[in-house]
């Protein structure tokens, strides 16, 4: 490959475009790490091999391209240009694809996606429910690019707007165009980007850094992970168009280690663009450098933080700085930073492409454009979403999500992560945007929404996540170091029937102390699901501390296992299956757990079968009662 | 005065892919790499301490034969993972973050893998293993350890 000039890459635009018209048909297969997980680099290679065998290479492409969003239904085969959807495809389906669909343009029924509200079989992915609602401005392309080729990227306009603002404007020019489109940080904080870019471009300073913060720690949330791992070369671009309006020569992708094919990806996008003059040295024959580089983080949750972040990159331990000064002036290695989200990156491209009045349509009054999220938890259709700023929650959870998984009551949806809070039902008509979910005592986060259903118990997830936060609090202020290991002790305290009265307002003030205390917003937003709960769900907290007893049935300490003598038929298998033989019986006679020496693993619920149901849990006074039957059978 | 700082600088900021590779190599970061890494780099050894205990990427204790990792995100708590990893620890007999005595297994946790829909997981030598159920815990744990006897034939 050779460096190219402007002109040179609108040639080699047009010549990738009409030699992709030779081979019509295309069949893409979904390479996220979700899908990885289900095998789909083994059904990709079958179906490169299969082609071959049939002499098909000529007509038809293979493309292994970023991950589509529906990860439910893994692996996913999407064949263009009709956009035939199949999923959760097997080896074994691969010949008939390519004799059927393929040669035949017949279409599979039983490896189509049915409607479970219809009972409708659905042929093209864009009608798929899941899809229908969705804008997918930003995560759209995925299903359309090999992110190891940078050749798929630039048949898809890309780099068409890095060519427009190196040549056609002026770095002030850049940053209103930002400006105009309201375009807000998507790592959670929601600044508006491009007077960020303003406030590192007014310093003055020979060396200046651009950052992307790939450190998605949230767990629960991976819209960055695919993006950098699906279209790394959006992010790269979007970068080089932010260093120059801020005049940055070098720039920094964090990616969080756990993310090794994201990592992979970005590296080897670099490398490319670097191949092709697209970073490096006067790019595209302008007189404009820049250069990237990619850190892979550590495991640590709070480099996540910007100021940590830069620590973390200068070789030291990930610890939060005071601001101001802010990174804009003085940022890594004491120059001015500009630091953004990946997704943030990702929607600088298509806002010069289009136009920020355009982009500027799409959202709320106050926050503009779309945002990813990551639909997981106790959902139906579990993926990444990508939904105007504005839809409401229900939309997403029941239209796009398929509503709760294995008809369970809806109790409560978490968004972002261990910083954020957990909305109740009577919210669901909640438009989504940065200014509703702050007022909702959440945030926008990063983007998890985690689905929490009846069998949820919020008191334990409250201590889950401060356990997390607890966990992840560097020691630097005293507040969250002290603070969050108090939180989590009380809260356990309380899920395993220890509650005291009077711990519901302990919890509160120690909240506030932790969120007033600290320095960065680790610290500063880590009681949000301690007092969302709280505040939404007291009344399990109550049936926790006062009747000793976990409505959802979670908490080990206060629930029990018990088979009911009316169900029981005495088939065995939960008495096979106990791992610590507390269950004693005979074929066709009663089964019966010995509490004491049951370990509640749970082992013998799963294994009873659904006709018979005979094992339950219970907590509060029918488990006392049982609790007292069993103690006096056991005296007698 | 400030070249030489400059370069001291620029030393410090390879210290966190020097300790990625050394762990990459080892599976753990030995006591002699410490000390290595303290001259080339000009940092002192306790400073390498500090930052090399800071992060979870890196161990100073080497790792079992196998390893095993449990998701504990939160799609994968809600959907049951405490339960997993509590089967993994009585199991193996270990808590999570330690290995077995006869180094057989190492169990540790991570805080999301981003394959929520196939909560809870578990991931053994790279293998993912997704919508858990307990009872299913012995056969990986039986499976790893035969692969380990294949290996050995």
């Amino acid at each position: 490959m050779e460096e190219y000039n402007a002109t040179e890459l609108e040639k080699i635009r047009e010549e990738i475009s009409e030699s992709r018209k030779k081979r019509k048909t295309c069949i893409t297969i979904c390479g996220g790490t979700g899908c990885h997980a289900y095998g789909c680099l083994k059904v990709a290679q079958a179906f490169k091999d299969e082609i071959k065998n049939q002499g098909l290479q000529d007509s038809v492409d293979v493309r292994t391209t970023g991950c589509h969003g529906f990860c439910e239904r893994g692996p996913i085969v999407v064949i263009q240009p009709k956009g035939v959807f199949y999923q959760r495809i097997k080896l074994e389906d691969i010949k008939e694809v390519i004799a059927e669909t393929i040669v035949g343009k017949k279409i599979i029924d039983r490896l189509l996606y049915v409607d479970p509200r219809t009972q409708e079989k659905i042929v093209r992915e864009k009608n798929v429910p899941f899809y229908k609602k969705q804008k997918r401005i930003i995560f759209g392309n995925n299903g359309f690019i090999d992110p190891t080729d940078i050749r798929d990227y630039i048949a898809l306009d890309g780099y068409r707007a890095l060519t427009k603002i190196l040549f056609d404007m002026t770095s002030e020019e850049v940053i209103e165009e930002i400006i105009a489109s309201g375009l807000r940080g998507r790592g959670g904080a929601g600044f508006l980007t491009g007077k960020k870019w303003e406030i590192c471009h007014d310093v003055n300073s020979d060396v200046k850094y651009v950052i992307c913060n790939a450190d998605e720690g949230d767990p629960g949330a991976y819209m960055d992970r695919s993006l950098l791992e699906g279209n790394p070369h959006s992010v790269i671009e979007g970068m080089i168009i932010g260093a120059y309006a801020i005049g940055a020569s070098e720039g920094y992708i964090y990616v969080r280690m756990e993310y090794p094919l994201a990592v992979k990806n970005v590296t080897l996008a670099i490398t490319e663009a670097k191949k092709l003059g697209l970073l490096g040295e006067s790019i595209l024959g302008s007189e404009f450098g820049f250069d990237i580089h990619v850190f892979r983080g550590a495991g640590a949750f709070v480099s996540g933080e910007e100021t940590s972040l830069m620590a973390s990159i200068e070789g030291k331990r990930a610890f939060p700085k005071q601001r101001p000064p802010f990174p804009a002036q003085e940022g890594l290695w004491g120059k001015p930073t500009n630091i953004n989200n990946v997704e943030t990156w990702a929607n600088v491209p298509l806002i010069i492409n289009k136009g920020a009045e355009w982009y500027s349509k799409i959202g709320t009054r106050g926050s503009k454009g779309t945002k990813i999220f990551s639909l997981v938890g106790k959902i139906n259709n579990t993926g990444l979403v990508e939904v105007p700023m504005g839809m409401t929650l229900k939309e997403i959870i029941y239209d796009i999500g398929g509503g709760v998984k294995d008809n369970k009551k809806f109790k409560a949806v978490q968004t972002g992560g261990p910083s954020g809070g957990c909305i109740p039902a009577e919210m669901l008509n909640l438009p989504i945007d940065f200014e509703t979910l702050t007022k909702a005592g959440s945030m926008m986060g990063s983007g998890g929404m985690i689905v929490m259903d009846e069998d949820t118990c919020m008191v334990d997830v409250a201590r889950y996540f401060l356990d997390f936060t607890q966990q992840e609090s560097c020691g630097k202020c005293v507040p969250c170091r002290i603070g969050t290991k108090q939180l989590v002790d009380i809260l356990t305290r309380i899920t395993q029937g220890k509650g005291e009265e009077g711990d519901i307002e302990k919890l509160e003030d120690l909240a506030k102390t932790v969120k007033d205390g600290s320095l960065c917003q680790l610290g500063g937003t880590a009681p949000n699901p301690v007092l969302t709960t709280i505040r939404n769900f007291k009344d399990e907290y109550e049936a926790h501390i006062r009747d000793k007893s976990c409505p959802a049935l979670v908490c080990k300490e206060l629930i029990i296992y018990h088979i009911e003598p009316e169900k029981c038929v005495g088939c065995l298998l939960c008495l096979k299956n106990c791992p610590v033989e507390a269950i004693s019986g005979e074929r066709k006679k009663v089964h019966i757990i010995d509490q004491d020496l049951c370990i509640k693993c749970g082992a013998c619920l799963e294994v009873c079968p659904p006709k018979v149901s005979a094992v339950f849990k219970y907590t509060g006074k029918k488990r006392d009662r049982i609790l007292k039957k069993s103690s006096q059978k056991s005296k007698k | 005065m400030e070249k030489s700082v400059d370069e001291l600088e620029k030393d410090q900021r390879e210290l966190i892919h020097v300790l990625h590779d050394v762990q990459e190599e080892f599976g753990y970061i030995p006591a002699q790499a410490i000390s290595q890494i303290s001259k080339r780099l000009k940092i002192s050894e306790s400073e390498i301490f500090g930052v090399l205990t800071f992060y979870k990427a890196f161990s100073l204790k080497p790792r079992g034969e196998h390893l095993i990792t449990i998701c504990v995100g939160t799609a994968c708590h809600v959907r049951g993972a405490p339960m997993i990893l509590d089967e993994f620890e009585r199991k193996l007999g270990i808590e999570s973050g330690e290995t077995s005595e006869d180094n057989q297994f190492t169990l540790e946790t991570v805080n999301c893998v981003g394959a929520c829909a196939l909560g809870p997981i578990a991931i053994a030598d790279g293998e993912y293993h997704g919508q858990l159920k307990t009872r299913e815990v012995d056969k990986i744990i039986e499976k790893l350890m035969n692969t380990k006897r294949n290996g050995a034939d």
